[in-house]
Parts: C-alpha cells; sequence; structure tokens
C-alpha cells in the first residue's frame, strides 16, 4: 500500500525541549490515522510539520512524496488542513469564507452543499465572530474540504463541539474515507480515536509509545478480558483454589481469563460451588484504559525527565 | 502574482473592514470632522500681519534699511529678507508659493539723496484678495510719508505693482492637502499595525499560508485597498474644502503617484512596526510613536512655513512631510518640479521600507 506520510526520526527542538524526540511512523494511503496522546505530547508540533507550517530540526518527512517545508507551495493544493484552535477573519461570514477560498484555490463548489455537509446552513450568512465555538470549528471543517483534498489534517477537530456535533464531524471523517482520501486526525478522545481509525500512534513527551490498530494496541498493551461474577465474597476462595486468577470486587469476584476456554470452565465452577451467584458479565480493556495504563506508567518517569531538563538549562 | 487570487481577496478584505466602524470613521469620517472643525474656526479670522517676502538690492543703504523699519512699524506686514543672489524675485515667488514680494532697487539710497525718482516693486496677485491690499496699502503708506519728508509732497518714490502670477493662498487651501496627507497617513497605520499584530497572534496568517494566496498577493490586494480608501478621502476632502470653505485646490497629474506611494509607505511602516511587536499591546504604542509626531509636525493642521525655525528640520525629517509638501505643491501651487521632487522621496521611501516590512514578515513559524 502507497504510503501517503513517511516520518522517520523528526525531531523539533524548542531550545533546549525536544517537544518532537524522534518519531518515526507511516500513514498509507486511504486510512484514518489518529495521533493520540496527552496535553503538550507534541501532535500539534509533529502535524504542523507535516503541513508545512513548521520547519523541522531534523529528521525525513514525506507527504504525498514531497517535503512540506520546501515544497509547501505545491502540497497545499492536495491538502486540508483544520489547525488547533482554528480561527478565522471575524467580519466573514460562512459562506463568503467558503467562496473566498475556493476563488484563491481557484475551484468550483457549491457553498450550501459544503455549509449543509458541516450543518452550518442556518449560519450560512452570520459573521465568524457571532457564531459558537462548535460554529467555528464547523467553518474549519468546510474550509478544509474546499480544495477537495487528498490528504486531510484534522488537529483536534472536535474538541469543545457538544455530542451531536462531535458526531456530525464523525460522519463527515467517515465520509472522507470512503471517498478514499487519507485523513491524519488528532484527539484526546479515546473514544472517537477508537471508532474512526485504521491506525493509532500513541505519543507522549515526543515519542511515539505505541502504534497500530486499535485492537491491536488493546491486544498488545490491554490487561487481558475479565469475566465478573456477582453473588457470595466466597466464591474469590473457592475460584483461588480451582487454580483461576480471582479478585474480589464489591459484591463479587473477578477472574482473568487467559482463554476462550477459561469463561466455560469458570462458568462451571461457580455453577458446581453450591455458592449464591446472581449473575456474570465481561469487561475488556477499551483503548482509553489502555492509554491510561501507558501514559500512567510513563508518568513517573516523564516527571524525572522533565526535572533533568530543568536541571539542564 | 496572481491577479485572479488578488482579485478574490481584495473584496474579502474590504468587507473586513467595511464591517469595522472604526477603521472607516478614522480613515474617512475623521479627516472629514477635522476639516469642518479647522475650517470653521480658522478660515474666517484676519491674518494679523501678511508674510511679505522683502529683496533688498541696496542692502548697504541707511534709507534702505530706515524704510524697510518703517515697513515693518505698520504692524500690517511681517517682513522676510531674501539675498539678492536668489535672482527674480517674481520667479522666487512663484516657486516657493509666497504671498507677495517687495524689492528695493539697487541705489535706492543714492537716489533719495539726491532726490532723483526711483521706484520699489510689489509683487501681488489681484486674486490675493485682501491681504494683496494690506501689502499694498502697507507700502503705499510708507512711501508717502517719505515722499512727503523728502520733498514735501512731490513724488520721489513711486511703487510700481507686479502680478507675480500666482494666487494668495488661505488657510483651508492648506488644510484640505494636510488633512489628505492625515488620511494617508492614519487609514494604512492603525489598521495594519493592528493587522499585522493580531492576525499573528490569531494564527490569520497560518490559516492564510495554507491557501495559494502568497504574500506578495496579500499585500497588494491590501495596499490597493488603502490606495482607493486615500483616493476616496482626497475626493471628499477636496469636495468638502471647495463646497463649504471655498478652498482653491485642483486635482492634477501629479496628485495621483503621491496618493499611491503615500499609502504603500505607511502600508509598509504599519506592517513593520506589527510584526516587529510580540503583542498587539506593544504593536499600538509603537505604532503610536511612530504615527503621533507625523501626525502634528508634517504640516497636517498647520503649514510648515508657519513652524518656529527649530522646529522646521523635525518636519522635514518626518516621511509625510514630503507627502503634504508634495500634495501641496501639486493640488494647491501648481508646481510640478516640487510634487516630483516629492513623489520620488516618498517613492524611495515606500520602497524602502517595503523591502524591510516584507522581509521581516513571515507566515509560517521556524
Ligand atoms: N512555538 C513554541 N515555542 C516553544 N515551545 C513550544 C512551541 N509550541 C509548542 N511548544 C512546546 O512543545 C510541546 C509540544 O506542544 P504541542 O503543541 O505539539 O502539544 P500537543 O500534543 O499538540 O498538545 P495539546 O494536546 O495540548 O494540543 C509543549 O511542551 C509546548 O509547550
Ligand atoms: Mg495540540
Amino acid at each position: 500500500m502507497p504510503e501517503t506520510i513517511a516520518v522517520s526520526k523528526l525531531v523539533k527542538a524548542y531550545g533546549d525541549l525536544h517537544a518532537v524526540d524522534g518519531v518515526d511512523f507511516t500513514v498509507n494511503s486511504g486510512e484514518v490515522f489518529a495521533f493520540l496522546g496527552p496535553n503538550g505530547a507534541g501532535k500539534t508540533t509533529t502535524v504542523e510539520i507535516l503541513e508545512g507550517l513548521r520547519r523541522r530540526t531534523a529528521g525525513e518527512v514525506r507527504v504525498l512524496g514531497r517535503d512540506p517545508w520546501t515544497e509547501a507551495g505545491r502540497l497545499k493544493r492536495r491538502i486540508g488542513v483544520i489547525p488547533q484552535d482554528f480561527q478565522f477573519f471575524p467580519k466573514l461570514s460562512p459562506r463568503e469564507a467558503i467562496q473566498l477560498y475556493a476563488r484563491l484555490f481557484a475551484v468550483r463548489v457549491d457553498p450550501e452543499a459544503l455549509l449543509a455537509e458541516v450543518e452550518l446552513s442556518d449560519k450560512a450568512n452570520d459573521h465568524y465572530d457571532t457564531l459558537s465555538g462548535g460554529q467555528r470549528q464547523k467553518v474549519g471543517v468546510a474550509l478544509a474540504l474546499v480544495n477537495d483534498p487528498e490528504l486531510c489534517f484534522l488537529d483536534e477537530p472536535t474538541t469543545g463541539l457538544d455530542p451531536r456535533a462531535r458526531r456530525s464531524i464523525w460522519e463527515v471523517i467517515r465520509r472522507l474515507r470512503s471517498e478514499g482520501r487519507t485523513v491524519f486526525l488528532t484527539t484526546h478522545y479515546l473514544d472517537e480515536a477508537q471508532q474512526l481509525s485504521d491506525r493509532i500512534a500513541i505519543i507522549n513527551l515526543g515519542k511515539i509509545i505505541a502504534t497500530g490498530a486499535p485492537d491491536e494496541i488493546i491486544g498488545r498493551f490491554g490487561r487481558p478480558a475479565r469475566l465478573r461474577i456477582t453473588g457470595d465474597p466466597a466464591l474469590v476462595t473457592h475460584l483461588t483454589e480451582r487454580g483461576f486468577r480471582a479478585t474480589a470486587t464489591n459484591g463479587g469476584a473477578e477472574v482473568e481469563l487467559r482463554s476462550k476456554a477459561d469463561a466455560l470452565a469458570v462458568v462451571n465452577a461457580v455453577a458446581g460451588s453450591g455458592l449464591r451467584w446472581e449473575g456474570f458479565s465481561t469487561r475488556s480493556d477499551t483503548l482509553e484504559d489502555v492509554f491510561i495504563h501507558l501514559v500512567g506508567r510513563l508518568e513517573e518517569g516523564s516527571m524525572r525527565a522533565l526535572d533533568e531538563r530543568e536541571a539542564n538549562r | 502574482m496572481n491577479l485572479p487570487r488578488v482579485a478574490a481577496y481584495f473584496p474579502a478584505f474590504a468587507k473586513g473592514y467595511l464591517r469595522n466602524p472604526l477603521g472607516l470613521f478614522m480613515s474617512l469620517i475623521f479627516p472629514i470632522i477635522l476639516i469642518l472643525i479647522f475650517g470653521a474656526v480658522f478660515s474666517n479670522s484676519g491674518v494679523s500681519a501678511v508674510p511679505l517676502t522683502v529683496q533688498n538690492l541696496d542692502g548697504g543703504s541707511a534709507a534702505s534699511q530706515q524704510f524697510l523699519a518703517a515697513l515693518n512699524a505698520t504692524g500690517a506686514v511681517s517682513i522676510t529678507l531674501v539675498s539678492p543672489s536668489v535672482g527674480n524675485l517674481s520667479a522666487y515667488i512663484s516657486h516657493h508659493s509666497l504671498t507677495a514680494g517687495l524689492v528695493i532697487p539697487a541705489g535706492f539710497g543714492a537716489a533719495l539723496a539726491n532726490h532723483t525718482p526711483v521706484s520699489v516693486l510689489v509683487y501681488t496677485n489681484p486674486s490675493a484678495g485682501s491681504a494683496a491690499g494690506v501689502v499694498q496699502g502697507a507700502v503705499q503708506g510708507v512711501v508717502n510719508g517719505l515722499n512727503l519728508r523728502l520733498a514735501g509732497g512731490s513724488v520721489v518714490v513711486s511703487t510700481i505693482q507686479l502680478n507675480v502670477g500666482s494666487v494668495l493662498y488661505t488657510y483651508i487651501d492648506y488644510l484640505v492637502p494636510g488633512l489628505i496627507g492625515f488620511s494617508v497617513l492614519v487609514a494604512p497605520m492603525f489598521s495594519m499595525v493592528n493587522i499585522s499584530s493580531t492576525w499573528k497572534r490569531d494564527k490569520l496568517f497560518r490559516q492564510l499560508s495554507l491557501t495559494p494566496l502568497t504574500r506578495g498577493e496579500w499585500l497588494t490586494a491590501t495596499l490597493l485597498w488603502y490606495v482607493l480608501l486615500a483616493i476616496t478621502s482626497a475626493l471628499l476632502l477636496l469636495g468638502i474644502g471647495a463646497a463649504v470653505f471655498g478652498a482653491h485646490v485642483t486635482l492634477t497629474w501629479m496628485t495621483l503617484p503621491i496618493l499611491v506611494f503615500g499609502p504603500m509607505l505607511f502600508v509598509a511602516i504599519g506592517l513593520l512596526a506589527g510584526t516587529v511587536s510580540n503583542t498587539p499591546e506593544s504593536a499600538g504604542v509603537i505604532g503610536n510613536i511612530i504615527t503621533f509626531p507625523m501626525m502634528f509636525l508634517s504640516g497636517t493642521f498647520f503649514p510648515v512655513s508657519l513652524f518656529p525655525s527649530w522646529l522646521v528640520p523635525i518636519a522635514r525629517a518626518l516621511p509625510l512631510y514630503y507627502v503634504i509638501e508634495g500634495l501641496n505643491a501639486s493640488m494647491v501651487f501648481d508646481n510640478p518640479s516640487l510634487a516630483l521632487n516629492d513623489t520620488l522621496i516618498v517613492l524611495v521611501l515606500a520602497v524602502a521600507f517595503s523591502i524591510v516590512a516584507v522581509r521581516a514578515f513571515t507566515w509560517r513559524e521556524d
């Protein structure tokens, strides 16, 4: 599969601070790639380097086969961008903004269709400075699509949107993917990444700590699935005696499942115990659990790294 | 440079400008308010002493000194002496757009001593109105007194009245170009300082850099807007000056280049000030430090010729001085060579500042 974005050993230093510190990843054509990370991880810095808005300190970057810094002029006709904290000219309306972009890109677009797509038709003629935060973000989405881009960079496109507006942006992203466009998405919302993306990279303190499809990452870094039994607390001892890894929960026990067959064995053991039980449920890690686990585990180490950075100044 | 993109961006910029009442107020309305106020306050008050340029070709004689002392004592004229080396006074007056002139001929003292007839030359213009009459009256009065004393009333000294072919200018004639200069300065300076600093903060330049619009195209469209504003303001001020206060100002072909290069100069200075400052607040302060001295000291509200002499070099060091002098030369004095000279100075400054500003002004971050 052709690589739409190829990044290797990318470094961006702001003075002594390595905001991006040796990052490698590739994004394939036609996929939705999500870049996840806590605040200050280096997501925006990376995206801006890919968009040609920021110069890199070191490393190799190719976007659609071009160097985004030196060939930004050619690239911008093929990419669509919603920057983080998108802002626009306060006294222009969404319709005028789209018309301006269409004329600058010398493309034909139907402003009404584009406005309808981002659910902004009712605000088509209102000045940008009278729009709500979410409505402004939708203007950004519409503008990113004016030039019919092959590759879209969306830096936290749904931050600050209400649940319905978030879903309408999700629909846009799904449609972009179904049209064969590549989407590079950064987000804080793990459910969003899990639902929308083909592949994910988790970045923390300028370094990538996990990449892969959401399920792969959960499989690799998540805890095994667990079977939860509500009932007699004595079930914990009963199950442990039979070789299961059981822990107490309030109102029952939880057993770690090492294989699918485990589940049946546990159920049989519970049924045969003669102890009181009310129900079973299974629980497996979500991306969010994995993220908290991965980033949290790094947190102590990171604090030390930050202290060292400060000391070196 | 892609002209369709300039044409695409221009109306977007214009809309943004027109929908912000403050910008429009500063660039078009405020100068009109100023011309109405200053015009009303100063137009009707009589000038206390009419400036009179005197060339004394008989400088050594006590008689010529006494004559000038007597003329000065009338209080009707204020005398400025020019050297005989400036040559023909009539041409000198025309060229410097002066109100009136007087030549005391060589041998004036000797003629008086010998009681041989001699004439002093007075240059005025019929269209000078009351000021011409004041000069003629004052000179004639002194001459009459002299004749009376010398020869018991017989005419020894006579005056010869001559036209210098230039009109006499009233305050409003200076005010119109001055306030056009004011608009040329203020409209781009205030908004460019603001735009270049707040757009940087709000990442609007970054947003534009994501489109095919280039910095050069952006600057061209922006400049075109300020040129259009300057021309509009010039026409409004000219119309109001002529209709309300009877100003003698005309548009000549030399006016237009100044209305193009002037805004170009201040767009560049404003852009530079906004670009080099870190915050919109500091940009505002820098902008004011640049704008205010120019606003008052370049001949906007009062002609520089009325300034105390120590202020004149300061005025001449300010770029706006040449804009206003050029506008005066082209619109009021019909002095194309002076207008051309000023236009070239403004052009050179505009190009120089534009180069520096464009170098400093970047859209992408390092
Ligand atoms: N222009 C800059 N100058 C100096 N430091 C910067 C600059 N931009 C970003 N940084 C620093 O680089 C680091 C990474 O910032 P970046 O904006 O890439 O984070 P992010 O992952 O996008 O965070 P968020 O989720 O909050 O948007 C941060 O520590 C930030 O303080
Ligand atoms: Mg960010």
